[in-house]
């Protein structure tokens, strides 16, 4: 299975068993991972699912829908070159190793 | 497969649907209601499933009992509610435009101070309907301001609102009601759905802007939307809000301990009590869900509010803790459909519960809460309360 990591504002991180498939917000979710609100479920709704990616790796992930895009303006933190949001960018192998930084603020 | 006779729709059951939710749910991940001749779905994993395959569980054949294949409905289908891919995305997509979490957080201030003003007037009267009173008295305020409804007519909105949700019932004693008693508010509706009535900049009003690819009926339509879909729903959500924090005193604490829980809290409550408790779909092809194969062509009952009490998803799901996670609920709906408004109801119940948790002490019932049966929503039509 592959590994990703998860690392607070304050530099604590925590590496879990990501299942190929679910989303890397609902990863988060079902590991109790502090810092994804996640309220709307997953929907592109809400943008409180917000994480910043190493940028070696946003390749790697698949590109932004219009959805994202839009929602990606409404983050509560600032957006970056390297923002996502982790409900719409499902597991898969190659994202092994992946680390994924949280925001200061969700809401 | 289990077939069960129970009458979902039934008032006894409508008056505590748990005990059937339960059953429901036990009974196996896909049931047969005998009664209507409907499949059923009442399990999180499957109900959940459901909402997010529509190619499969459609909507355009109507998301109430009535098949809009073989029944002419009681008015023009919804664009967003009763739609499909491709027309529904279409849809979907400008009225998304118009509520971001960006514009909704634009009213936070708004909502703050009519927060303010209402709990003042409340903890003065000390003893009040939490229903009318509180529940009603919000919604019924900042929703037709934001929308730019004029102050004359709001009264319609709640009649015509418990003529939506009844009529995705059977043409029982509670649809031929609603339908009587909402008559007159058709035609405030339709009007007040038209640009020419709405006034400059709010949500109506950037609706007609942000569609202008679509026909003027069409406008009417997407703003209609938010007529019959966001009052009822959050003023139920909001008594609820109360009957909970009444009877569970040690959650009310809780809340007072920290307000800024208010946001969390309402998610609670929607997930626990489920406003919205039903929704229909319609299979578009021969499917196997939960082991089971439903033919093409049938409805399919799915139970939001017994997927929201499944304990094979939720630790303790029957009791009420505002300190839960309760993201992943299904009481918006979930995927292509969910509640298009959800952002606003949360800003609404984050509001006004905080400034409630900054100023009463104690919540106590006056009196016995009445219930307000519906085909489709959960919630009460008084809630005599007593605060300090």
């Amino acid at each position: 299975m592959p590994k990703v990591t998860y690392v607070q504002p304050d530099g604590t991180s925590r590496t879990v068993d990501a299942t190929v498939g679910h989303s890397l917000m609902r990863v988060a979710i079902d590991h109790g991972v502090d810092g994804i609100v996640a309220e709307c479920g997953g929907n592109a709704m809400c943008a409180t699912c917000h994480v910043y990616v190493d940028p070696a790796r946003l390749d790697d992930l698949g590109p932004l829908c219009s959805d994202e895009e839009e929602m990606l303006d409404c983050t509560a933190s600032p957006r970056a070159a390297t923002s996502r949001l982790s409900c719409q960018l499902p597991v898969t192998e190659d994202l092994d190793g992946l680390v994924l930084r949280l925001p200061e603020e969700q809401l | 497969m289990i077939t069960l006779d129970d009458d979902p729709f039934a008032d006894e059951i409508l008056v505590d649907p748990v005990p059937l939710h339960r059953r429901l749910r036990d009974a196996g991940p896909v049931v047969r209601l005998g009664r209507y001749d409907v499949w059923a779905m009442a399990r999180a994993d499957e109900v959940t499933q459901a909402l997010n395959d529509p190619e499969t569980f459609c909507s355009s054949a109507g998301v109430g009992l009535s098949d809009f294949r073989k029944e002419t409905p009681w008015r023009p289908p919804s664009l967003l509610l009763e739609a499909d891919a491709p027309e529904h995305d279409r849809a979907r997509r400008t009225v998304t435009s118009v509520l971001t979490p960006k514009v909704v957080k634009t009213y936070r201030d708004t909502f703050a101070r009519e927060a303010e003003k209402l709990v003042a007037t409340l903890v003065e009267r000390g003893e009040f309907d939490a229903v009318a009173d509180f529940a009603e008295a919000f919604p019924l305020k900042v929703f037709p301001d934001a929308v730019g409804l004029p102050a004359e007519g709001r009264e319609h909105l709640l009649p015509y609102g418990a003529m939506v949700f009844n009529g995705f019932g059977p043409r029982n004693h509670l649809f031929t009601e609603a339908m009587a008693r909402g008559a007159v508010a058709r035609e405030w509706i339709a009007e007040h759905c038209r640009a020419e009535n709405l006034a400059p900049g709010g949500l109506g009003a950037r609706i007609h802007e942000a569609a202008s690819e679509f026909t003027d009926e069409e406008r009417a339509l997407l703003v209609r939307s938010f007529l019959s879909a966001g009052v009822d729903t959050t003023v139920h959500a909001l008594g609820n809000a109360v009957l909970c924090f009444a009877s569970y005193p040690d959650q009310w604490a809780r809340l007072r301990e920290k307000p800024e829980r208010s946001r969390a809290a309402f998610e609670e409550v929607v997930r626990f009590t489920s406003p919205v408790q039903t929704f229909f779909r319609t299979t578009t092809r021969e499917v196997e869900i939960g082991g089971e194969r439903i033919p093409a062509g049938e409805k399919v009952l799915l139970f939001l509010a017994a997927a929201n009490r499944d304990p094979r998803r939720w630790p303790d799901a029957d009791t009420f803790d505002i300190t839960r996670r309760a993201a992943g609920h299904v009481g918006f709906g979930s995927g292509v459909h969910a509640c298009v408004g959800q952002m606003f109801a949360r800003l609404e119940g984050e509001v006004l519960l905080a400034e409630l948790a900054r100023r009463v002490t104690t919540i106590e019932l006056a009196g016995e809460p009445r219930p307000q049966l519906s085909n489709t929503l959960r919630g009460l039509a008084s809630l005599p309360v007593r605060v300090r």
